[in-house]
């Protein structure tokens, strides 16, 4: 794709390139028409409200993977922190809205503000740290917040966690599992599609340079830092915003959610699926979400078996699974084509 | 896990409840609420369990409350925390004592001795944090003054700090650790190290054989309150508790090699309980269970006697509690006071 | 208060002293190919949980020791092999990814086939505690600290007087170089994850009659000794030495005097305030980025 956009066709060649870009846009627009709408047909069909309820998960999950994979794939940043922020956004949501007693509408709003503008606090202060470096300062944030959420019981419940009111939205009161999952079906679709549009938009295509010649780009005059910053803080927000619906759809909150653990869940999500890849980010998250759930009989043997997924991933297929199949797909239809 | 198995399989080789067989599924939520929440769903909806044992803590025990609510389905909890029966829910019980009556029946002793300042040293993970909510709650009203409180981590793997604090302040006449696990015993050790002599008290979180053989010498003299099963061949023939708790041991121990721990008791006793409730109502219908375990349910278990009615979903008091006391690596049941 | 004191400096310099071998180790490992090693903290859990079981299995001590050390040992190895595929293939980023992962198949292993129940290993000259200017220590603790002291004047006199030791640092310092010169490259990395897995194994087999083992003790201690390492300085031995005891005090010290509740917080406070000021360490140099 980068080919056909740095040769600057004239004229004639240019009307069949354009047609074919524009079908192939096409192709992948009416592609996720039809997931989507397969997607929403699940739960007419599907009666079990238990796999619902783990499509629902996997869904919260998938949105949080994706917001890694921006900012792993665009700037290389690795976040060890990321749970914090899923954390730090469900608790001001759950809070605000249950013993502050703000509408819910009004406190998902402002956690998902507070996250961003902790992750420009976050960002700003750390990210002129060489990149291992930016890891261990969000190891160290999400840390903190957790042993804050952990200690500070008037506010937070302590270790035991808090339960939180509903999601209310004009009177109506989201509960249950099939209504949960069209809310969260269109926030996936939404950041799915607006993820796929970034990484292909100038910004995106700037972005995705920054990764391989930060200092190439900055000597052209990309402002790099200032991107940095905002994908930065546009996973933050997203990861926020996933965290507070993930409160109100839960009805309960721990400070475990923003373990260690759990950020190493994001970043495996990311890493499995494909780093840069939005359908890999999605694709890791059903894996990582769906797995302790089918080892539910013999959990002790969890730790084992997501390690281990991990690792042939990174050793087998360093790319994800998702690049790796499509460049091993276009591979066959080039071999085809010749 | 292995009581609920091992008391499935005796009621299955005898027949089952009224004939019907029972069939268990067992998930282990690792002590995440957010886990366990995703495994009580698929018990109820997936599984389509009648009844629920779990979970065996209170964080969990919470998260899952709801759910069952709304499903229409009992649940009997091993969480120790008061915030699972209080307020009372329709469909939640629990066959294990609160923080409240432990730290209750602690403080009596204690008054008894003439104890009425102490110091305590609390895990920050949900037991030890709910138990010491309960001690600063309970101290007032009992005339016990508290006079500092220290915490430590779960990983973490040296107290002499907080100890080293505790013994400082004046008038310290006891030490309470509300603890679970390997720093309460760290904890333990410490406290024998640094001789410290002021009388060591632990909640029940601490009272297990695995407890004891771990923290060796250390743990010599320490006074915790907890239930006849760690004492089971040192009760009375009088104590209406004593066949029950030594019949339980017996099977286990043919069973698997080694004494239950308490937590293992109280499994027994909610297995106990459903139990009871079926044949009594004659149904296995949860509503119907459910009706059952709350109304009439009198029973003696290995936990305590059991009472349970509307207003009271656990059913026990401070009094099925002991004294119990480490001695020369055992537990030794000490007399009612 | 003195004798306070004296209490919370020998508990913090017996965490330090664990945290100080663990990021030596994880220093080492840097130094010699560029990648954070996430699973360092696992060595501390294999030696001191191989010592346990073996044990419990009626082992005496020292061979249960030996043979502690040799499996971190083969599975530093391992890991050393995995490590070069990947950093030849991949990117530093994968890398740490993949030692994240590693460390995570490690407790797997270990949590199926030893389970997750806490084990003890017994102290090595008995548990009555010695009285030191009023403050009652452990036995063991003068075991920590002694060994530690030894450990790092071996590896200092390695570095600097053998020529293997003075190879490895001037493989660390620039590869190629040192290769036109002779010196096995490969082989220093194998040398370091070497040292690094045993530093850790003694580090956890040492400590672990004070702290018990169990099979996840080893993702907190990594943690903390990789924070150790970058507030130390990564290019400095001398530094991650003073990492690891800085923050073992820093901990007591602050469980001492402040709050025994946010004591977790301390290291990562320490890093995130250290970002700020003094982003290379306090005692390691800038990086030089060649373009």
């Amino acid at each position: 794709m980068m080919n056909e956009l740095l040769i600057k066709p004239s004229g004639v060649a240019a009307a069949p390139i354009k047609s074919v870009i524009g079908q192939r846009v096409f192709a992948r627009y009416s592609l996720l028409f039809v997931l989507v709408l397969a997607l929403a047909l699940v739960p007419i069909l599907i009666s079990n409200s238990f796999y619902i309820a783990v499509a629902n998960l996997v869904m919260i999950n998938a949105v949080v993977a994706i917001s890694m994979t921006l900012l792993l794939g665009t700037t290389g940043q690795l976040s060890l922190g990321h749970a914090g922020f899923f954390a730090f956004g469900a608790y001001v949501s759950a809070y605000l809205g249950g013993p502050q007693g703000l509408p819910t509408l009004l406190a998902l709003a402002l956690a998902v503000l507070g996250t961003a503008v902790l992750g420009w606090c976050v960002a700003r202060l750390f990210l002129r740290l060489s990149g291992y470096y930016l890891a261990v300062a969000t190891l160290g944030i999400g840390m903190m917040l957790s042993i804050v959420l952990r200690n500070e019981q008037h506010l937070t419940g302590g270790p035991d966690g808090m339960s939180v009111v509903p999601f209310g939205v004009l009177g109506f009161s989201l509960q249950g599992e099939m209504v949960w999952y069209f809310v969260l079906l269109f926030v996936l679709v939404f950041a799915t599609v607006g993820s796929y549009n970034l990484l292909r938009s100038p910004a995106g295509r700037a972005l995705r340079t920054l990764h391989d010649a930060e200092i190439a780009a900055t000597s052209v005059g990309v402002d790099v830092r200032g991107y940095k910053v905002r994908v930065f803080v546009l996973s933050t927000a997203l990861t926020g915003l996933m965290g507070a619906l993930y409160a109100h759809y839960a009805g309960f909150i721990t400070p475990a959610s923003a373990s260690f653990t759990h950020s190493v869940q994001f970043v495996m999500m990311a890493v499995i699926g494909g780093i840069g890849s939005v359908a890999g980010a999605v694709l890791g998250a059903v894996i990582v979400t769906l797995l302790p759930n089918l080892l539910a009989g013999a959990a002790e043997y969890e730790v084992l078996v997501v390690g281990l997924i991990l690792l042939s991933t990174v050793l087998l297929l360093p790319r994800g699974m998702v690049p790796t199949l499509t460049a091993w797909y276009r591979g066959r239809k080039g071999r085809k084509a010749s | 896990m292995k009581t609920v198995e091992m008391s499935v399989e005796a009621i299955n080789a005898a027949g089952g409840i009224d004939g019907r067989k029972v069939e268990f599924r067992g998930y282990d939520d690792e002590s995440d609420a957010s886990r366990a929440n995703t495994l009580v769903k698929r018990l109820i909806e997936n599984d389509k369990v009648h009844v629920i044992i779990g979970c065996s803590l209170t964080g969990p025990t919470m998260s899952a409350i709801p759910l069952v609510e709304r499903a229409g389905i009992p649940m009997v909890s091993l969480g120790a925390g008061s915030a699972i029966v209080e307020p009372v829910k329709k469909f939640v019980f629990k066959t294990i004592h609160t923080d409240a009556m432990v730290v209750s029946r602690l403080y009596d002793h204690m008054l008894g001795r003439g104890i009425k300042s102490i110091g305590i040293i609390a895990g920050s993970d949900a037991f030890g944090r709910s138990c010491l909510s309960a001690a600063q709650k309970l101290a007032p009203e009992k005339g016990v003054k508290i006079l500092r409180d220290e915490s430590y981590n779960a990983k973490d793997t040296d107290m002499t700090v907080q100890l080293t604090k505790l013994r400082q302040e004046p008038g310290l006449q006891a030490v309470l650790n509300c603890g679970f696990g390997e720093p309460a015993i760290i904890a333990t050790k410490n406290y024998k190290q640094l001789g410290i002599t002021v009388p060591h008290y632990g909640t029940h979180g601490l009272a297990s054989n695995d407890f004891v053989r771990l923290a060796g010498g250390a743990a010599e003299d320490m006074i915790m309150a907890n239930v006849s099963l760690l004492v089971w061949d040192q009760l009375p023939t009088s104590d209406p508790q004593q066949p029950v708790v030594q019949a339980y041991v017996k099977a286990y121990r043919a069973k698997f090699n080694e004494a239950p721990s308490f937590f293992a008791g109280t499994a027994h006793d909610a297995f106990f309980a459903i139990r009871e409730a079926v044949r009594r109502s004659g149904s296995i219908e949860p509503a119907k269970i459910r009706d059952a375990i709350e109304k009439g349910n009198d029973f003696v278990g290995v936990t305590g006697h059991f009472r349970m009615n509307e207003t009271d979903h656990v059913g026990l008091t401070p009094d099925s509690l002991r004294i119990v006391q480490v001695k020369n690596g055992r537990w030794k049941l000490v007399e009612k006071e | 208060m003195d004798a306070a004191f004296i209490q919370f400096l020998f508990a913090g310099l017996t965490e330090g002293a664990r945290y100080a071998l663990v990021a030596l180790g994880f220093m080492l490992v840097y130094n010699a190919s560029g990648a954070l090693n996430f699973s360092q903290g696992e060595s501390v859990m294999l030696g001191g949980m191989t010592t346990a079981v073996l044990m419990q299995a009626g082992i005496p001590l020292l061979p249960a020791m030996a043979a502690a050390i040799a499996v971190t040992l083969a599975v530093a190895l391992l890991l050393q092999k995995l490590f070069s595929r990947t950093l030849e293939r991949s990117g530093l980023l994968e890398v740490i990814i993949m030692t994240v992962a590693f460390g995570m198949v490690v407790r797997g292993v270990v949590h199926v086939f030893w389970g997750t129940q806490t084990r003890s290993v017994p102290a090595f000259s008995g548990n009555d505690p010695l009285m030191i200017g009023g403050a009652t220590i452990l036995p063991q603790v003068l075991w920590v600290i002694g060994i530690t002291v030894v450990i790092l004047l071996i590896l200092g006199w390695f570095f600097r007087y053998s020529r293997a030791g003075r190879g490895f640092v001037a493989a660390s310092l620039d590869p190629e170089t040192a290769q036109l010169m002779g010196i096995n490259v490969r082989g220093v990395l194998m040398l370091a994850f070497a040292f690094a897995a045993a530093l850790g194994a003694v580090g956890g087999i040492v400590t672990a009659p004070i702290t018990y083992t169990y099979y996840d003790v080893g993702v907190m201690v990594g943690l903390k000794a990789v924070i150790a390492a970058i507030i130390g300085g990564m290019g400095s031995p001398l530094g991650a030495v003073l990492g690891g005891l800085l923050i073992g005090l820093g901990e007591s010290m602050t469980a001492g005097y402040l709050s025994s509740a946010y004591k977790d917080a301390v290291p990562f406070l320490m890093i995130t305030l250290l970002f700020l000021v003094k982003p290379n360490g306090l005692l390691g140099k800038a990086p030089i980025e060649r373009v």
